[in-house]
């Protein structure tokens, strides 16, 4: 479904990844884990458009984008929870997902979408009228997965949904992931530093040092790997 | 409270009391009168600043406290009071009287007072116009554009230029100018929405500079300096209007044109490009991954604003009969500026109160013309330390709390 072939990205003169590799299938959920300042972000934001490879080629569905503009590449499925949330403080929950749907027109769906995320996070419809800035960190993190899901992708990219949430937060925001990679087919491309639990919900996993892929592997073969084990598992 | 009177306090404003009395000295005590070839010495005027320094530095401190505890009041959580406009806003028994006796008001207007007072009235509605456009750009976009007189002057320039030419009536040419507008206010933007803050509002006064250098030097175009004379009044289904007549008429219209552009900036604040717009002054990155164009979008704030200031250029051409270089210098920009500041930046009402205040102030100040503009600059400053939010605030920028209770809609 997504092709990274051999990307590289620079902010100004400073490369952030030096030749990154690697393919998503449909309905798989991915993730790649690595430390701080591995160029995690950079390979999200590189596959969004928001700052474009300088060469190497991203395809999608087989067609390239990495020419496209962000916008183009939204409208062609691919949506991402950016890392650190950034939901809009000033605009109400419902001004915030509405803002995901920015590029559709069909009315009925996102009518229809807004329900379904409604019943998967009840505490936003209580909420709805409130502005995102007065919501909770766990709440301004289902806030963000919402407001990408508005955009219906297919391809949904996820930068760090644990970073700075309670443990009881995280496990419910992982038990979601699941949740919409099952009921939606969506394929999901998570990226992470809490690598254990990542590497639980995933099919396949990339391990990423310096702004280069160092491994990869099925989900289970990584978690049992003595070298991630020791460098990201803290066992 | 009682903290200013301790002795620290009366030695800072004592410090103060001297520090004026010397700066004023010069201006203030000595004078040199050149008729009788003596230096005079006023020293009543000394007297005067320094204890006059002394008392304001006590009365500007005790102002700071109080607001610093006001703003403590608030961060501490107790609820603060809505201000008045908002109060008044939310509720319809009162709000709905009111409006009805300003339209009354405001539709008598003509009738009830001098076409003098009518004309200055109309000036202040075209200044509501032009601050309702500039607060597309600057209160719901986020963009500090400082040249927007050059989209006012454009559309001045239209009406009397294509009257010149080729005898265009004012109704053809009041859509034309909205169109200039808003073609200029895309070639402009296209170049300079890529620079942000400060850049972006020193190239749109250039800009705006620009445009009026061009008007002055460019004599076979514009008729340079000089400007353009005998600019017709609207016409009324080609009927002569007497002065007084034509003066209502053009109030009207500008009534008219207010509401039009209430109306509009309305819908557009409560649509998905007018949140888009607030969403982009918060977060252009989350924006761009919502796949909202981020020049494009500003564009269209861009442009949108940059109509309105060509509708008010053909009106105020259409008014004044009369236009030159001279009527859309940067000063102009920054009135403007003020409305929308002074105002509440993306408060409707409260820019309409801005241009109230801002333009029929000076005019009813006249009475003390030598200290107008010191009390005008003095109720700007004042304005900006205790009121930085405007006159009247826009909810978007406070946080609402609404509890869970609230019933959905
Ligand atoms: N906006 C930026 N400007 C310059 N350098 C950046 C910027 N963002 C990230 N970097 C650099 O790029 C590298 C990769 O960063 P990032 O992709 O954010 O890593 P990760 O998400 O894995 O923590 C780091 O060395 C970081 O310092
Ligand atoms: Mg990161």
């Amino acid at each position: 479904m997504l092709e990274l072939k051999d990307i590289r990205s620079y902010y100004g003169n400073i490369q952030a990844i030096k030749g990154v590799s690697l393919t998503i299938s449909e309905g798989e959920i991915i993730t790649l884990i690595g430390g701080n300042g591995a160029g995690k972000t950079t390979t999200l934001m590189s596959i969004s458009g928001i700052v474009p490879p300088r060469s190497g080629e991203i395809l999608f569905m087989g067609e390239p984008i990495h020419e496209k503009s962000p916008d183009e590449i939204v409208s062609m499925g691919i949506c991402q929870v950016p890392e650190g949330r950034r939901i809009f403080p000033f605009l109400t929950v419902m001004e915030n997902l509405d803002m995901g749907a920015f590029l559709r027109k069909d009315k009925d769906g996102i009518k229809k979408d807004l329900e379904y995320i409604y019943d998967l996070f009840p505490i936003l419809a209580e909420r709805r009228h409130q502005a995102g800035g007065t919501l909770s960190g766990g709440e301004q993190q289902m806030l963000a997965i919402s407001r990408a899901l508005m955009a219906r992708p297919r391809l949904l990219l996820m930068d760090e949904p644990s970073l700075g949430l309670a443990p009881l937060v995280v496990r419910r925001i992982f038990e979601i992931i699941e949740q919409i990679n099952r009921e939606n087919n969506t394929t999901i491309f998570l990226v992470e530093q809490n690598a254990n639990l990542a590497l639980k919900v995933a099919n396949r996993g990339y391990v990423m040092e310096n702004g280069l892929i160092t491994m990869a592997d099925d989900a289970g073969k990584l978690l049992a790997n003595e070298e991630v084990k020791r460098a990201y598992l803290g066992l | 409270m009682m903290r200013i009177f301790s002795l620290e306090e009366i030695k800072k404003s004592f410090f103060t009391c001297l520090w004026f009395g010397f700066l004023t000295f010069p201006i203030m005590v000595v004078r040199v009168n050149t008729i009788e070839d003596v230096v005079e010495w006023r020293w009543n005027n000394l007297i005067i600043v320094v204890f006059g320094s002394f008392f304001l530095s006590f009365l500007w401190r005790y102002m700071i406290e109080r607001k610093e505890a006001g703003r403590k009041k608030a961060e501490s959580g107790e609820a603060e009071k809505k201000p008045l406009v908002r109060r008044i806003m939310d509720n319809p028994r009162i709000y709905r009287p009111l409006l009805a006796a300003v339209a009354i008001f405001v539709l008598s207007f003509p009738f009830l007072f001098s076409s003098y007072q009518t004309n200055i009235m109309t000036t202040a509605l075209i200044y509501v116009m032009l601050g309702l456009g500039l607060n597309i750009v600057i209160g719901l976009a986020g963009l500090l554009d400082l040249g927007y007189v050059a989209f006012y002057a454009a559309g001045a320039y239209t009406y009397a230029l294509l009257n010149y030419h080729f005898g265009l009536g004012f109704w053809t040419v009041l859509p034309l100018g909205a169109v200039v507008g808003a073609i200029m206010g895309i070639l402009l933007g296209f170049p300079v929405l890529r620079l942000r803050g400060d850049y972006l509002a020193i190239v749109t006064l250039g800009f705006g500079e620009i445009i009026r250098l061009v008007m002055e030097n460019w004599n076979e175009f514009s008729f340079g300096p000089s400007g353009i004379a005998n600019i017709p009044r609207p016409g009324f289904f080609g009927m002569d209007l007497s002065l007084t007549a034509a003066t209502n008429y053009i109030y009207y219209i500008m009534i008219g044109m207010v509401l039009i552009t209430i109306f509009f900036v309305n819908r557009l604040q409560n649509s998905r490009i007018g949140r888009a717009w607030i969403a982009l002054r918060e977060d252009e990155i989350a924006c761009q991954a919502m796949g909202i164009d981020k020049t494009k979008t500003k564009l269209t704030a861009f442009s949108l604003g940059a109509t309105w200031a060509g509708m008010a250029g053909v009106i105020f051409a259409a008014k004044t009969t009369f236009i030159n270089p001279a009527s859309f210098t940067f000063l102009e920009s920054a009135i403007i500026l003020c409305i929308v500041v002074l105002g509440g930046m993306g408060s409707i009402v409260g820019v309409i109160l801005g241009a109230l205040v801002l333009i029929l102030l000076p005019e009813y100040l006249r009475a003390f013309s030598d200290y107008r503009m010191v009390l005008f600059g003095a109720t700007l400053v004042l304005m900006m330390v205790f009121r930085p939010q405007g006159l009247v605030s826009d909810v978007r920028r406070v946080y609402q709390f609404k509890g869970a209770t609230e019933k959905g809609e």
